[in-house]
């Protein structure tokens, strides 16, 4: 078995983890926080306090500021006794095998047998182009082409605040295989009302099954794009082979290849 | 420039730029002249004062305008028949629009019967709309002397809670932190309606809705704080989207300082129709001129969706652009912040060095202007405490540079809309770098041949030569090409084109007319004044 966590000094007990700030087991953790009252000795102690509530030990208080206004800003460093068993730590990941550029190509050509049509879009109100664009765009990013550069995929990105609507007449106008949806801005969680509306009219249309669909963003991880109705989520740091090796694995997988939107027989 | 360059730029090359621009310019007016927007029309009521909701909460300047509109007789403007009405009824500009609203009055079928009245009427009401728009930089003046000026490089700060008064709030707290100026950001999607929302509001997405009662709430509150702390604080928002000109109107009533208002962000970011956006901008620009406004351009987002070391030409030819555009419609330099933006990626090596001869550059091309220098955006991320050091990496090269204005990098950029604390942090740490090196740009001197100066060269030559191609190939053209940010947009594509119309003989705009007078337009385009 892999040794899991550090080597050459006594081991974590792994059943029984805490932070570590530079001492074994010394669950020492730093945080940040303003408080809606003025500054001075009882906003200070308000804050040690708090930290207290939070269940934190030894709080110090290493910094207070005075924001005006009657808010105080403080930075406090404490302690904590609560441990995680991280041999019981279960993480749902996006299922299939990591290709690159090269390897999603030839598996598309020789899996596929034509391109695989893949659109993109910020939908709703969302007019943060920023986490699309890198993932379709040619130019990519971090010095990976987005998908417009890929032989075998045909890719589509329709831009900011695209309606779930026109995203599924795009769907049908393109006879897409993929739908990729980015939601950025997660103020009063909009995006979890956008991102459910669209599988409802998917579902509603008799798409959803025909259809490998995703969602991207910052504030978006895996196990909640499940939980809303979607195959993968896709978080901060991903590139496009992520998203196409993923995508191209479900149409082969799911029998898609054949069956599309309009190859599939209905209209649009 | 010349021999005062710190960059040694040819300056024969700058002008010769520049005067690409101008041209630019020129080949837009006679198209932008021959038209009016509903839009602009819409602006012309609210300047008359029109305001307020029908039952079903359109805005009266959009019920009346459409009324028009519909019957397809918006192509003389909607103040002959108003004015008309209201002389033939004996009503006040109000209480027409609220006729209207009623159903009792629809200017779509109204006869004209006093037309003579009806422009004497018009002239009169117009030109007092136009000295109340003058009367707001008047009083701006007034309290900028009696208060102390802003900071020489102004510290620009976003508030954007979704419900105002806790803007107004936290827009005073930053006040007192020592900001100069306060941006309420607008909720997501409002540059796409064709009205104006109406009235305080306390929801929105990512942002605050621009009303006029909203923007009297921050204003109350900063001239509030600003007389606690005898400092003018500074308000702004957004004069963009499908409501440019009306927001412009709104703003000089209720003295906003400082607009973002750029119809090529509009065209490239928001798929707004390039035929609309621009003649909105060049009536919008008019009334920022008159009210001394200051308006800020979006140049800095092209390097948001291209690269910022390859696109770097693209942001001053746009700025030449936006300059020239910005004369025409009798805007001063000192009222031009123009857009541009620290966005390399923080990987690249000597990537400090090309963001300073960027910003150096666009220093001495718009020796007299505002400038307003963005943050890192695009390469920001979770990592706060990197985040905090990319932020003042570009605090030193305003400091270097003397940018007009400043708006602060929020370490929490990529993940949320700033909180209480990241705005204070950021406020700390941009006044530690502007004091602590004050005098850098006095003190070093780039090398002749160095990594600085052939960079600012480099991007002059990339400049002159974009300039020239969209010379010849017209603007419209351009956009479509994707010259711009790495997005093409049709003349014909976009939202909001429906609304544009093409002017009659006897279109009638006192207002317009008013706005030209005061501003000195029509003179300074007959001696070509405007090409500085």
């Amino acid at each position: 078995m892999a040794i899991i966590g550090r080597t050459g000094a006594t081991p974590p007990d792994l059943t029984r983890v805490r932070p570590y700030g530079d001492t074994l087991d010394d669950g020492a953790v730093q945080l940040s926080f303003t408080l809606p009252v003025p500054f001075g000795d009882e906003a200070r102690e308000a804050a040690r306090l708090m930290a207290l509530g939070m269940g934190l030990t030894e709080p110090s208080i290493y910094h207070g500021a005075d924001l005006g206004e009657g808010y105080s800003f403080f930075i406090v460093y404490a302690r904590t006794a609560v441990t995680v068993d991280f041999t019981k730590v279960v993480v749902p990941k996006v299922e299939g095998r990591r290709m690159t550029k090269t390897e999603i190509d030839t598996f598309i050509s020789e899996q596929v047998g034509r391109k695989l049509v893949l659109l993109g879009a910020c939908t709703g109100t969302d007019a943060h182009t920023v986490g699309i664009d890198a993932i379709m765009n040619l130019k990519g990013i971090s010095g990976e082409k987005g998908l417009e550069s890929y032989h075998e995929i045909e890719a589509h990105n329709l831009g900011s605040q695209v309606s779930n609507e026109a995203l599924i007449e795009a769907a049908y106008r393109y006879n897409a295989d993929a739908l990729l949806v980015s939601q950025i801005v997660t103020q009063k969680d909009v995006h979890k009302t956008n991102l459910t509306e669209l599988i409802e009219l998917l579902e509603a249309e008799g798409l959803r099954d025909k259809l490998v669909v995703v969602a991207g963003g910052p504030r978006i991880g895996h196990e909640l794009a499940l939980e809303l109705g979607y195959d993968a989520g896709f978080g901060p740091g991903t590139l496009a082979p992520d998203v196409a090796g993923f995508v191209a694995q479900q149409v082969v997988a799911r029998g898609l290849a054949t069956r599309g939107l309009l190859r599939g027989g209905k209209a649009g | 420039m010349g021999a005062a360059s710190k960059l040694f730029l040819d300056e024969s090359k700058v002008a010769r730029a520049r005067a690409s621009a101008s041209n630019i310019a020129d080949s837009l007016t006679g198209f932008v002249r021959a038209r009016t927007t509903v839009a602009v029309e819409r602006t012309l009521l609210r300047l008359l004062g029109v305001d307020g909701i029908e039952e079903q909460g359109i805005p009266l300047p959009n019920v009346v305008v459409d009324q028009l509109a519909r019957a397809g007789r918006l192509d003389r403007g909607v103040m002959l028949p108003f004015c008309s009405a209201m002389a033939a009824l004996g009503l006040e500009p109000q209480q027409v629009a609220e006729a209207a609203a009623r159903g009792e009055l629809d200017l779509g079928t109204w006869e004209i019967h006093n037309e003579a009245e009806a422009r004497a009427l018009g002239e009169r009401i117009g030109a007092e709309a136009v000295a109340r728009v003058g009367r707001t930089a008047e009083e701006r003046r007034e309290r900028m002397a009696r208060l102390s000026p802003p900071n020489e490089t102004m510290l620009y700060v976003i508030v954007a809670t979704g419900n105002i008064f806790e803007d107004a709030v936290q827009g005073k707290a930053a006040a007192v932190q020592g900001a100069d100026v306060i941006a309420v950001i607008r909720s997501t999607g409002q540059s796409l309606l064709d009205f104006v929302p109406y009235g305080e509001t306390t929801e929105g997405f990512g942002g605050t809705y621009a009303t006029q009662a909203n923007f009297r709430v921050m204003r109350t509150a900063l001239d509030e704080v600003g007389e606690r702390i005898n400092r003018y604080v500074l308000l702004t928002n957004y004069c963009s989207g499908l409501c440019m000109p009306e927001i412009a109107a709104m703003g000089a009533l209720e003295r906003l300082d400082m607009m973002l208002n750029d119809a090529l962000y509009g065209i490239l970011f928001r798929d707004i129709n390039p035929e609309r956006t621009l003649i909105d901008q060049y009536f919008s620009r008019m009334i920022n001129a008159h009210a001394g406004v200051i308006i800020n351009t979006g140049e800095d987002n092209y390097l948001t969706t291209d690269d910022a070391i390859e696109a770097t030409h693209t942001v001053l030819a746009s700025q030449l652009i936006n300059e020239q555009l910005a004369f025409r419609s009798g805007l001063q330099p000192w009222q031009l912040g123009l857009g541009h933006a620290f966005e390399m990626d923080p990987a690249a090596r000597d990537g400090f060095l090309m963001e300073l001869a960027q910003a150096q550059l666009v220093r001495e091309v718009f020796p007299d202007h505002k400038l307003k220098y963005m943050p890192p955006t695009r390469y920001m991320t979770g990592n706060v405490f990197k985040g905090y050091v990319q932020d003042a990496m570009f605090n030193l090269v305003t400091a270097w540079t003397k940018q007009g204005i400043q708006l602060l990098g929020m370490h929490t950029e990529a993940m949320h809309t700033p909180h209480m604390h990241d705005r204070h942090m950021a406020i700390e740490s941009a006044r530690y770098i502007l004091n602590n090196a004050a005098s850098i740009g006095d003190e070093v001197e780039f090398k002749r041949d160095g990594l600085v100066v052939r960079r600012a060269h480099e991007t002059v030559e990339q400049t002159m030569g974009l300039l020239e191609e969209v010379e010849s190939m017209g603007l419209f053209e351009a956009l479509a090409a994707g010259r711009f940010a790495d997005v093409k947009r049709r003349r014909d594509g976009g939202r909001g084109r429906a609304g544009v119309v093409v002017r009659a003989a006897d279109y009638f705009n006192p207002i317009e007319a008013g706005l030209r007078a005061a501003l000195q337009l029509d003179a300074n385009e007959a001696s070509h004044g405007n090409h500085r």
